[in-house]
């Protein structure tokens, strides 16, 4: 019978169905951080449990860590605390750590790819909701909760229920300045940002089979924005030809084993999906959100919402507008921004910085803007360092930080101060979610966002580019 | 750990209206800072409660300051409730706060895997019966709401309204197998033959 890929991985990794109806799966993959992990260890040790699969485990540190002075002890006590325990329970259990003074640190949806631990056709986990974005391999990734963590540790396994399929096909050409990112922001958009409970959504169609890794990665880090916990992208040569010589990537006759086992992973032709839905490359637009969910957005050239559209929920939109301070139907184009933010799991990889840089290159961020880029990983920033893109962010008076989360969360000395306004890379446009109760976030592209920094407004790309 | 079933939630109601709260909200990521969920309770909702500015919750408006709603150990709330991120700090902290079950119309997945495996039940209701549950709990607060899980049913005063969930969560609930890794770590020898079959950790 024709299956989908998450059917596929899903029967390959069942353990046996529970008791409770649910499937024990086992995960191939375990990402853990300093953040959703310290509670997980002390349940361990209170029960003299054992991590049953190290050589599966793989942790890194990234939520809290300073993106400016890096040297220990921090001057942040409670940051120093949770890497030091971190380290602690990594060497206890005997974990495999990239730490703070590790060439592989940085976020760990962006090290996992890009060390080749995240392949096609496993399962993995993570306790954070973006581990989403590993799907861009054909990888079934479940962002977990630390009781989660736990169970995974102790037994690399999870309980789960199973997930119905939802395909999403992109078809045509994007237009000149629209991205990954407008993309998955338009089908959230469309589908709401709760649509996607139950469902695991399948990108597919030819736009998103034209799309690099790191802009696969950009769409199922979103996912979970959608409401689905899952997201994936049928494994091609684009993946194999990214997965080829990393790290721990197969190597040799294994890489050619692997590969013909990785293709027969992705769904069948004639797989059946719970649902299908097409969205056309051709129409989409750059958007900005405006409102306090990712589901919030409109085009660039477009207003603000008032409430009284079609389908449009008047109390969430006043509800939004109370927060934000704008008025409905206020143009988007031009609206006061006061911190730029290049970076987060969604969009911080070279190829977000390549072209963020190409876009600021020669131009002065504006006055009032405090703008700055933080790359995903330590080893993104040498990149970006070895092409000078660090030079000419600098240059255009961008500050230049070391790997970690920073502004996405702010849980870092890196926050929004009062009601600021942020053009963001990120993928969260919730209330305080960017470290200030009353910070206001519009998320975009990266490269709308070097654009917002010059202009010090948010500007419609394509604009700026026919201009200078 | 201790089997701990739960076929029976009763108390008082805390009603909260507004879709899509996510768990930003519930729990502001700052208090994120910590080894463990300790004190928790004692940050919910707390930038809406309070804001940057540092305002008091003798004057806060919130629902959780309001003093009708004290000592409430039921939440009710609307559709897709605790999306965004998988912090489980934000259950935790309901769970601390006294709270042992939450009424949505519908949850984030993540958010809901995370309460029901600490004992914090979620059960799903209709719109209607929601805002007709949150509206009678405004009128009458001190009221006790009563949870039958095995029924699927609750009921405040006269009202009884039928509620849902998964099979296997109400199972989980009612045998206290909602602690789950016991359970995953049985019969290890399964877990060791399913994971030989996968060709990665052979080592293609
Ligand atoms: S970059 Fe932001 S969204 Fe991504 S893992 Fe870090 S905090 Fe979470």
């Amino acid at each position: 019978m024709a299956k989908t890929l998450l059917q596929k991985v899903w029967d390959l990794h069942t353990v046996r169905t529970l008791s409770t109806g649910q499937t024990q799966l086992f995960i191939g993959l375990h990402l853990v951080h300093e953040v959703t992990s310290p509670q997980a260890f002390d349940a361990l040790r209170a029960r003299g449990w054992k991590v049953a699969r190290t050589d599966r485990t793989f942790a890194t540190v990234d939520h809290i860590v300073p993106t400016r002075e890096r040297t220990r002890p921090f001057l942040d006590v409670m940051a120093e605390d949770m890497i030091t325990a971190l380290e602690r329970n990594c060497r206890e259990f005997g974990i495999r750590l990239a730490g703070l003074d590790d060439d592989r640190q940085g976020i760990v949806h962006v090290i996992g790819p890009e060390l080749g631990l995240t392949q096609p056709g496993i399962t993995l986990a993570c306790g954070d909701s973006h581990t989403s974005t590993h799907g861009a391999f054909g990888a079934v990734a479940f962002g977990i909760g630390t009781s989660q963590v736990r169970d995974v540790l102790a037994s690399q396994c999870l309980a789960l229920e199973p997930m119905k399929v939802r395909r999403i096909r992109v078809t045509g050409k994007l237009p000149e300045g629209v991205y990954a990112k407008d993309v998955i922001l338009t089908i959230i958009n469309r589908l709401g940002v709760g649509g996607g409970v139950g469902y695991a959504y399948e990108y597919a169609g030819d736009t998103i089979e034209r799309m690099s890794m790191d802009e696969r990665m950009t769409i199922c880090n979103m996912s979970i924005e959608g409401g689905a916990r899952v997201g994936y992208v049928n494994p091609d040569e684009t993946t194999f030809a990214y997965l080829k010589g990393r790290a721990f990537a197969p190597a040799g006759d294994a890489f050619e084993r692997a590969r013909a086992w990785w293709r027969s992973m992705a769904s069948d032709a004639d797989a059946r999906y719970d649902d299908d839905v097409v969205i056309k490359a051709e129409e989409l637009t750059p958007v900005v959100t405006w409102g306090v969910n990712p589901g919030q957005s409109v085009p660039v050239t477009g207003r603000v919402p008032s409430g009284n559209e079609q389908d449009a929920d008047p109390k969430a939109v006043a509800d939004a507008l109370g927060y934000m301070g704008f008025k409905g139907g206020e143009a988007m184009a031009g609206m006061k921004i006061d911190v730029a933010f290049i970076g987060s799991c969604t969009n911080s990889r070279l190829s977000d910085l390549r072209e963020a840089a190409r876009i600021v290159r020669g131009h002065r961020v504006a006055p009032h803007v405090k703008a700055l880029v933080v790359p995903g990983s330590v080893s993104i920033k040498r990149a970006a360092e070895s092409e000078g893109l660090d030079q000419i962010f600098r240059d255009a008076g961008f500050e230049w930080r070391g790997a970690g989360c920073s502004m996405c969360l702010g849980m870092n000395p890196d926050k929004l101060v009062g009601s600021q306004v942020c053009a963001s890379s990120s993928n969260r446009n919730f209330k305080g979610r960017q470290g200030s109760p009353e910070g206001r976030t519009l998320l975009m592209s990266p490269a709308m966002v070097a654009a917002a920094a010059i202009t010090g407004a948010v500007t419609d790309i394509r604009q700026f580019e026919k201009v200078s | 750990m201790a089997i701990h079933r739960i076929e029976r939630i009763e108390g008082t109601a805390l009603p909260m209206r507004g879709d899509d709260i996510d768990t930003d909200r519930i729990l502001p990521a700052r208090y994120l800072r910590a080894i463990t969920f300790e004190g928790m309770e004692l940050h919910l909702f707390e930038d809406e409660r309070t804001g940057s500015a540092g305002g008091d919750r003798v004057t806060s408006t919130h629902p959780f300051d309001d003093p009708r709603f004290r000592g409430a150990t039921i939440l009710v709330v609307n559709r897709n409730f605790g999306c965004g991120s998988s912090r489980e700090h934000a259950p935790q902290g309901l769970y601390r706060a006294g709270f042992r079950a939450v009424i949505a119309e519908s949850f984030s997945e993540i958010f809901f895997g995370n309460s029901m495996l600490i004992g914090l039940a979620c059960l799903n209701a209709s719109p209607d019966q929601i805002t007709e549950l949150q509206t009678r709990v405004e009128q009458r607060p001190n009221l006790t709401l009563r949870i039958d899980v095995k029924a699927s049913m609750c009921e405040l005063g006269d009202l009884r309204i039928p509620l849902s969930l998964p099979a296997s969560a109400k199972d989980a609930l009612l045998t206290g197998a909602w602690d789950t890794t016991g359970m995953l770590l049985d019969r290890y020898e399964e877990v060791t033959a399913a994971s030989e079959k996968l060709p990665y950790v052979a080592g293609f």
